[in-house]
């Protein structure tokens, strides 16, 4: 679309893609992991069989094919979250790799036939995961077409979150009910659900947030929201406790409230929703302390784990051992004890990659995590739209939960919640998931860093002006 | 593999994680540095932005226009200038808008000032509550004098020279 003739066009100044820059990294990141796979090889005396040349090159061509679509389809986008994610990846792959060698070589020693491996089948996900990233930048041009969906992605965010409570297709698997088995697939929906549902929020604040925040009574020197503007976060509050009755599955209901009552401050900018939430969240957790019993058994073996080490605190104690076994510098790739862990590659990848990169490696992941989470917030402080700024702040803040819950349970911070390690953990829903949060991400801020020309809304064709003559 | 060889791998395994998470923080730290004004600014940045004086060698060089700043001289936004540079000025609730107003006798885009054959012409875009040169309430595009008050919702502005 073009401007009228008597609009001079803007100046533009070249804003840098830094998309070469981009590709460098990524290579860095394949050739970090390739390192880490010979490492393993080495350390174990296992032999790199054709199939992990294999692998590795399908990962490089997955990271290629990301890098050319985003070139093409997301050219201003930040430069530093496809890596980034891409070597989370690839860490992941390494140590499940690693703990399928551990698993085999185990089986071989107690005469049991070996486990199928892990490392392919997280690949096949990894493959669904880049295709469907693909698929995000090139069908969405732009991310306000979202808002126009609000209500519906509310609903089938919804949906979606209940779903493991129906009859045939839901499943329950080690306590939890969060997963639907479809033909030999399971699913876990609630992955696919935070991403509808911050969605939803995103466009339901912006249309609500000036009643939210300027219409308030005082109560003792607060200014409290009105009875009336409560309803949302009730509604969330019970959903979450719904979550953790039914489906009892702490991670995801903590998760969901604490995703919406940030997303609620960021879009008000009042510090009493924080403390409304705080307070629900105490009294919901004091409720669920009492009520439930799988709720108790956490915090009790948070508290004490020793005392539960062979039963209930068994995973959390070798947990620990591995981490203390680490050390600064760590076992090194192939020459710790991962898998003495039970679920070392889903829920307790976070203990096995501490173990063998020690503390030095762990940091460093989480300063690749709070790179991506703060080059997300930093496009939503650089978008202009209201609804693009909450879409990417709430992206971020969900990565930025689910890693603090995981790995503070894992590293005996907090009392311990099932939820999966983004990007790093086997299992194909989050792996699906994470990745499309990449991608709206990397959408939106490809819109915050365009330079700007006339970048007209998608709803804006009526205000277009024909000048007379 | 011997031990030592081992070792060596480890630590530089390690130190080439590290290589990779400084190379991205290195990136940030370029980013940060950037001209502030190479990135479109939010809506709470806008008014600093607006109120940089205009720059006298590039207005001279192009055709004359009548003005060369739009004053808000009542309403909320009392006291925001925004200097005219030969380029179409928006006015309305939309936060990309030239002017953003906070009004709810506003609309989301309200009005738009443009330069025509060397005076300010306002156009109404079809605002619900209509744009208004003193007590007239205008049809059609029409030039705006200096010194006209012009009146949109509770807000009202001024051409000056």
């Amino acid at each position: 679309m073009s401007a009228p003739d008597d609009v001079q066009p803007p100046r533009v100044r070249r804003q840098p893609t830094r998309r070469n820059l981009e590709l460098l990294l990524l290579v860095f990141a394949w050739g970090l992991g390739v390192l880490g796979i010979l490492q393993v090889t080495w350390a174990t005396g296992e032999t790199a069989g054709d199939s992990l040349w294999i692998t590795a090159a399908v990962v490089a061509a997955l990271s290629l094919a990301m890098h050319v679509v985003v070139r093409w389809k997301a050219r201003y986008a930040d430069p530093v979250m496809l890596p980034v994610a891409t070597l989370l990846t690839i860490l992941g792959l390494v140590m499940i790799y690693r703990i399928d060698v551990a698993a085999a070589s185990r089986a071989e020693l107690n005469g049991n036939p070996p486990p199928t491996p892990d490392v392919y089948s997280q690949l096949t996900w990894f493959t669904v995961a880049v295709i469907l990233f693909i698929s995000v930048l090139v069908l969405l041009r732009d991310h306000r077409i979202l808002q126009r969906y609000t209500y519906t992605f509310g609903l089938a965010g919804l949906i979606l979150l209940v779903l493991p409570l129906a009859p045939v297709i839901g499943t329950t698997v080690n306590g939890a009910t969060l997963w639907i088995r479809l033909g030999g697939f399971s699913f876990q929906p609630a992955e696919l659900a935070k991403i509808l549902l911050t969605v939803f929020f995103a466009g339901y604040l912006v249309e609500k947030r000036d009643s939210l925040a300027l219409v308030r009574t005082k109560v003792v020197g607060i200014g409290l929201p009105r009875v009336k503007d409560l309803g949302p976060i009730l509604i969330a509050w019970l959903v979450s406790l719904g979550v953790l009755i039914f489906e009892t599955d702490l991670g995801t209901s903590l998760l969901f409230f604490g995703l919406f009552v940030t997303m609620l401050y960021i879009a008000t900018q009042r510090r009493s929703w924080l403390i409304l939430g705080g307070l629900l969240f105490a009294a919901g957790a004091v409720l669920a302390y009492y009520l439930f019993g799988h709720v108790r058994l956490r915090v009790t073996v948070w508290l004490d784990p020793w005392a539960y080490a062979d039963d209930s605190g068994y995973q959390i104690v070798q947990s620990l051992f591995g981490l203390a076994n680490g050390g600064i510098l760590g076992a090194g790739l192939g020459q710790g004890f991962p898998n003495l862990v039970p679920f070392a590659n889903t829920d307790f990848i976070v203990a096995a990659l501490g173990e063998e990169l020690g503390l030095t490696g762990l940091v460093a992941m989480l300063l690749l995590y709070a790179v991506l989470i703060e080059r997300g917030l930093r496009t939503a402080v650089s978008v202009r739209d209201p609804f693009g700024q909450l879409l990417a702040a709430g992206l971020s803040i969900t990565v930025a939960l689910q890693v603090f819950v995981i790995i503070g349970g894992v590293t005996r911070l907090i009392p311990l919640t099932g939820l999966t390690t983004p990007f790093l953990s086997y299992g194909g829903s989050s792996l699906i998931a994470n990745w499309i949060i990449v991608a709206l991400l990397l959408r939106v801020s490809d819109r915050a860093r365009r330079p700007e020309v006339m970048t007209p809304s998608p709803d804006d064709a009526v205000t277009q002006v024909v000048r007379r003559t | 593999m011997s031990e030592l060889a081992l070792t060596l791998v480890r630590l530089g395994f390690l130190t080439l994680l590290w290589v990779f998470v400084l190379a991205t923080v290195l990136v940030l730290r370029r980013d940060l540095r950037q001209p502030a004004d190479a990135r479109p600014l939010g809506r709470e940045r806008r008014a600093p932005k607006a109120a940089r004086p205009p720059r006298p060698a590039k207005v001279a060089k192009q055709q004359k226009v009548k003005g060369s700043r739009l004053v808000v001289i009542e309403g909320p936004l009392k006291g925001t200038i925004i200097p005219l540079e030969n380029m179409q000025v928006t006015i309305g609730r939309a936060p990309d808008s030239t002017l953003v107003i906070d009004d709810d006798y506003a609309s989301s885009r309200h009005s738009r000032i443009y330069p025509s054959e060397g005076s300010w012409v306002v156009e109404d875009l079809g605002s619900t509550n209509g744009t208004w040169i003193d007590r007239t309430r205008i049809t059609s595009p029409t030039v705006l004098p200096v010194g006209a008050p012009l009146r949109i919702g509770r807000t009202t502005l001024q051409i000056q020279k």
